[in-house]
């Protein structure tokens, strides 16, 4: 068993090596820009671009002719956004969104308003869901677009999306979701789901970094988009510049996998997620779940541990590779904004770790976690002033605290 | 975060963790931060009479890693200090022994809050007593 044992799959995943195979001749031997027309080595370049994309619009029901290829999901989110915030201006300057996006959306979502567009951001509910209900609720009829992420990258929260799609599609707004961490993790299916755009990227199904795609619906209703980077017209013209002809094979063929092992992928990370939680709260008082117990990605465990701080939780468990949502562990000494929106009071957001599993993941590791979870957290109890004072019966809230900073 | 080995060292082996009696009255107890900013201390010394010297110190600490150092640290360097020597230890002092980087200050400052309020806790208890 190799130390520290990686349980933060939401972060990045590491790469199949049948993807790395599928990639190797694309850097040496066939080499071609995918634009160069008039050569076999610009021919067999852009057959394999073609054949990668029809492998990503597979993975989400969408047409290879939907597919941009990106740098990224940050990417794919920016041109989302301020892609239809350019094209539909003249239509409307009204955008909605969630507390809970990832930064990639809610600085986009800023900059707009910097801009002179106005943005409604829905509420959610103590399990970071945003309902059809409230989007329907805040459309109005200067409303351009609604751009609600599929699952939340913190706790996994998975959104009703087709029903928020069905909201969409009957008021003509466009939706777009930031699907990163959905996408070969459960089903996705942008017709059955009424998504006009979506997010994606390689890194997190086992694919390589700095490759991503954004899906743009080319009927009912047809989505225009203004690009961001301009030049050669490459991607429709939506996104100029050649195209990373490896990266873009080493996607194709990671979704392909994914595609093909959902279920099996699915089982094996909720048995070990399960595993895990059920020992952790079986064995240890005080902690709590965040997140929605059943609207959930199959791979994600965030918990909050009360009464010990997430940084030296993490020291006291350094042989496993998780994250926290303890402000002392960023560097904005903020604790996590997506908890904070679901109500997580400070001291609990502080407390938190997420853990998330995948493929690679073993009974041996998850065995060896929960060892060390629990006797960290026991530990640090003993070293803890307000576990000693919640056993004596004090109540916290009564206590007046020298707040510091 | 990158630690210091002395500050790993305190977090592995934290010194004096426990508690005293704080409704003794030779016990001072100081208790600083708040549990939503995500550190809180307890610091409490048991002072002789006498000589005013600190015999025990014990802590327990909700706190990052540095945070629990900065406390540990803290009861060693008090006892065999007279209380008025103890009152002349400085969040500097803790910020360069530990070598706690600039984004952990805040935590010496609480150990130095941590450790006055100890000692005004003791004094308050016993000065009540001799006025009376």
């Amino acid at each position: 068993m190799k130390l520290p044992i990686f349980l933060d799959y939401h972060s990045t995943t590491p790469m199949d090596p049948v993807v790395l195979e599928t990639m190797l001749p694309y850097f040496t031997q066939t080499f071609g820009n995918a634009a160069s027309r008039n050569h076999e080595y610009g021919w067999t370049a852009e057959a394999a671009v073609e054949k990668a994309r029809a492998q990503v619009a597979a993975l989400i029901g969408a047409s290879d002719k939907e597919m941009i290829f990106t740098s990224g999901a940050t990417e794919s989110n920016n041109l989302a956004l301020q892609g239809v915030a350019e094209m539909y201006k003249e239509k409307g300057r009204h955008i909605i969104t969630s507390p809970i996006e990832h930064k990639a959306v809610l600085d986009t979502c800023q900059y707009l308003e910097s801009i002179g567009f106005e943005v409604t951001t829905l509420p959610v509910d103590q399990y970071g869901r945003v309902s059809a209900e409230d989007v329907a609720r805040a459309i109005r009829p200067d409303t351009i677009l609604v751009s609600v992420m599929f699952a939340n990258n913190e706790i996994g929260t998975i959104n009703p999306i087709a029903e928020i799609g069905k909201v969409c599609k009957e008021r003509g707004v466009l939706l777009h979701t930031d699907a990163v961490q959905a996408c070969g993790k459960i089903p996705v299916d942008v017709e059955k789901m009424g998504i006009d755009l979506l997010s994606m990227t390689a890194h997190k199904m086992y694919g390589p970094k700095g490759v991503g795609a954004l899906y743009v619906r080319r009927r009912n209703p047809r989505v225009r988009l203004a690009p961001l980077v301009h030049g050669g017209g490459h991607e429709r013209g939506m996104r100029s510049g050649t195209l990373n002809v490896p990266g873009i094979v080493g996607f194709g063929k990671a979704a392909e996998i994914a595609k093909a092992r959902l279920e099996l992928d699915t089982a094996h990370s909720t048995r070990l997620r399960d595993k895990l939680w059920n020992a952790i709260r079986s064995r240890v008082d005080e902690v709590h779940l965040n997140g929605h117990p059943i609207e959930r990605l199959p791979h994600n465990l965030n918990v909050s541990f009360a009464y010990v701080e997430g940084e030296s939780l993490m020291m006291g468990i350094k042989e496993l590779a998780v994250s926290s949502g303890s402000a002392c562990t960023s560097a904005s000494l903020e604790p996590s904004y997506v908890l904070k929106s679901i109500g997580v009071g400070d001291e609990l957001a502080h407390s938190s770790i997420r853990f998330s599993v995948g493929r690679n993941t073993t009974d041996e590791e998850i065995d060896f976690a929960i060892e060390r979870v629990v006797a960290t957290v026991k530990k640090l109890r003993e070293l803890s002033p307000l576990y000693e004072m919640v056993k004596e019966g004090v109540d916290l809230k009564s206590v007046v605290w020298t707040g510091h900073h | 975060m990158a630690y210091t080995q002395k500050v790993i060292d305190h977090y592995e082996n934290p010194r004096n963790v426990g508690s005293l009696d704080k409704n003794a009255k030779d016990v001072g107890t100081g208790l600083v931060g708040a549990p939503e900013c995500g550190d809180v201390m307890k610091l409490q010394i048991q002072v002789d009479e006498k000589t005013r010297v600190i015999t025990d110190a014990k802590f327990k600490t909700f706190g990052c890693g540095s945070a629990i150092a900065s406390s540990s640290l803290a009861t060693e360097w008090v006892k065999g200090k007279t209380v008025e020597e103890a009152l002349q230890i400085r969040n500097t002092d803790i910020v360069e022994e530990l070598s706690l980087p600039p984004i952990k200050i805040h935590c010496s400052v609480l150990a130095e809050d941590a450790i006055k309020a100890a000692i005004q806790d003791y004094i308050k208890k016993n000065d009540g007593e001799d006025k009376s």
